[in-house]
């Protein structure tokens, strides 16, 4: 079956014309034309005025927050990510099911309850906020409260990529790699990882680039000190109540860039996971 | 004594083993209660730290029922919006062969890729005071920043990929032979949809139709830019939590707190139900 040389594959299925002209129609609408209001906005702000948003030190010291907070969370999730979805796939025990349908109340709880939540829990009066003050650690209102709630927004998305290709994993060859006398860890290094790496990267990925645009969780327990705890959306927030639209727009051009880089690599890292399975599977 | 040796290696391994699945599933939980149950059992202490007439009262403000209905309307006019346009874009994506359809998909997906932030931020350019249609609405008198038209357009764009995201994948899976039958022996369009189509997908668009929901109600970010946060006007149900909570009002704030976060629950259950209904295990 080759390609018809026109837009469309001819078929005897009616209402390509209407879906596919609403669905244009709705998307450049609703989400393209806003989204290129944006860049036109930031392109009408004066090159020298756009670099000195951009550098300003009040900027540069949320961009360090926010991707840098959003990679220890991503990298907390790979490692507990994985646990909990090696939990639920390899092992029976009373109340997993449970265990498994709640790992994605993050995606499912309004990011304000999430916030207001975390700040209660961990603030220096609050149960755990309390324990740790005992052993001087301060959470709640300092980048580990913005780590803290990036890890909670992020997990599902480890968890539930790891857990379909943990599924995948071929059990014949971690039993005949243990009766050929590999060890354990040797099993885990050579057989489990490499089979679960592209899932487990596309997660990481997945839960790090939510992490840079995430709002509504970490508001309220970071604490919003300009320069200390303040998040770059927290700084564009900041900037549109002050009627400062083009810091807005330029700092909202540079997260939309982002945005694109994100899942382009997010795109690459499954494109290559492909590539690795098909070549697996030979 | 020969036949000795394995067997305690082979007893020695499984004990390991068992000490190994031990401390995963207690790590797992532990991990998990620490960070998704600790903070839940936090919402409904404080909102019940007063007891259940003072969190009942909590509903009785005004400010408060404005909230929730604002809310409750969003939601009614969002998410039926984007549950046709689901059903469109995976019926044009599913059913057809064209060109330049992955990167369709790839725009579908790009509110999800968003930050919230900058889904409030696109509005207010396009139609705040000093955005790109801001005068002409000005001249006319049409307000769309700081008010309920705002908040829908916001939250139309922050829960536009649910419905479709779950339809294409099932409906490609699934294929078309079943509608071309249909259409062959002379069935309408209409009536090839809503009596072969739906019935297989139903299970799908139900579970796109709940996430959807869950969002539009809790959106925050991409809301509480567009807003204005005008008590008892454009207020929903997460702002208020916002405000109430500044304020140090805890009892009120976490009383509305846990009728989203019930909503939450509500919304994992059936997620669950139509989960076991429609036979998949893993999403």
């Amino acid at each position: 079956m080759t390609m018809a040389r026109g837009f469309r594959k001819p078929s005897v299925l009616p209402g390509f014309g209407l879906t596919f002209g609403f669905t244009t129609f709705f998307l450049s609408a609703l989400v393209l034309l806003p989204l290129a209001a944006l860049v036109l906005k930031a392109s009408a702000v004066s090159w020298p005025e756009f670099v000195s948003i951009l550098l300003d030190e009040r900027s540069v010291a949320s961009y360090r927050l926010s991707f840098g907070a959003a990679f220890l969370a991503a990298i907390v999730n790979a490692v507990f990510g994985f646990i909990v979805a090696w939990s639920l796939v390899r092992y029976d025990f009373p109340g997993r099911r449970l265990v498994d349908a709640f790992i994605d109340l993050p995606f499912a709880m309004p990011t304000a309850v999430s916030g207001i939540a975390l700040a209660t829990v961990f603030s220096p009066s609050g149960w755990l906020g309390q324990k740790l003050a005992l052993a001087g650690v301060q959470v709640a209102y300092t980048w580990l409260g913005v780590v803290v709630a990036l890890i909670l927004i992020g997990l599902p998305f480890v968890v539930r990529s790891v857990q379909p290709a943990l599924v995948e994993v071929q059990r014949d060859l971690e039993d005949a790699a243990e009766t050929l006398g590999a060890r354990p860890w040797q099993v885990f290094l050579r057989i489990i990882l490499p089979a679960v790496l592209p899932a487990l990267l596309t997660g990481f990925t997945l839960a790090f680039a939510r992490g840079i645009g995430e709002y509504g969780s970490v508001v309220f327990i970071s604490g919003n000190l300009p320069m200390k705890t303040e998040i770059t959306p927290l700084l564009i927030v900041i900037k549109l109540e002050q009627y400062d639209y083009n810091g807005a727009a330029a700092l909202g051009f540079i997260m939309l860039v982002m945005s694109f880089v994100m899942l382009f690599t997010i795109n690459l890292v499954q494109a290559w996971g492909r590539r690795r399975q098909a070549g697996m599977g030979r | 004594m020969a036949g000795a040796a394995p067997r305690t290696e082979v007893r020695a391994l499984s004990r390991g083993a068992h000490v190994t699945r031990a401390v995963l599933i207690g790590t797992s939980i532990a991990f998990l209660g620490l960070l998704l149950v600790a903070p839940l059992g936090a919402i409904l202490a404080q909102a019940f730290a007063k007891g259940w007439q003072v969190y009942l009262g909590s509903f009785s403000d005004d400010d408060t029922r404005a909230a929730i209905r604002l809310t409750l309307l969003t939601a009614a006019i969002v998410v039926p919006i984007n549950t046709v346009f689901g059903i469109c874009a995976a019926w044009a994506i599913a059913k057809f062969e064209f060109k330049g359809k992955s990167l369709l998909i790839t725009f579908i997906d790009l509110p999800f890729a968003v930050s919230p932030v900058i889904a409030g931020l696109v509005f207010v350019l396009m139609f705040g005071a000093q955005g790109w249609f801001g005068p002409w609405l000005q001249e006319r008198d049409i307000q769309i920043i700081f008010a309920v038209p705002g908040i829908v357009l916001a939250t139309l764009f922050i829960s536009f990929p649910y419905v479709a995201r779950e339809l294409i994948p099932l409906m490609q899976q699934q294929g078309s032979d079943e509608e071309e039958a249909a259409i062959t022996l002379g069935a309408s369009a209409w009536v090839t949809f809503l009596r072969v189509t739906l019935p297989k997908i139903r299970w799908g668009l139900l579970y796109g139709v709940i996430l959807c929901n869950a969002r539009a109600m809790g959106e925050f970010g991409a809301v509480s830019v567009v807003s204005g946060h005008i008590r008892g006007l454009t207020n929903t149900m997460p702002l208020h939590v916002e405000i109430l909570y500044n304020e140090y009002n805890f009892v009120a704030a976490f009383a509305v707190a846990s009728l989203l976060a019930l909503l939450a629950i509500l919304t994992l259950v059936l997620k669950s139900l139509v989960e076991w209904r429609s036979g998949r295990t893993v999403s």
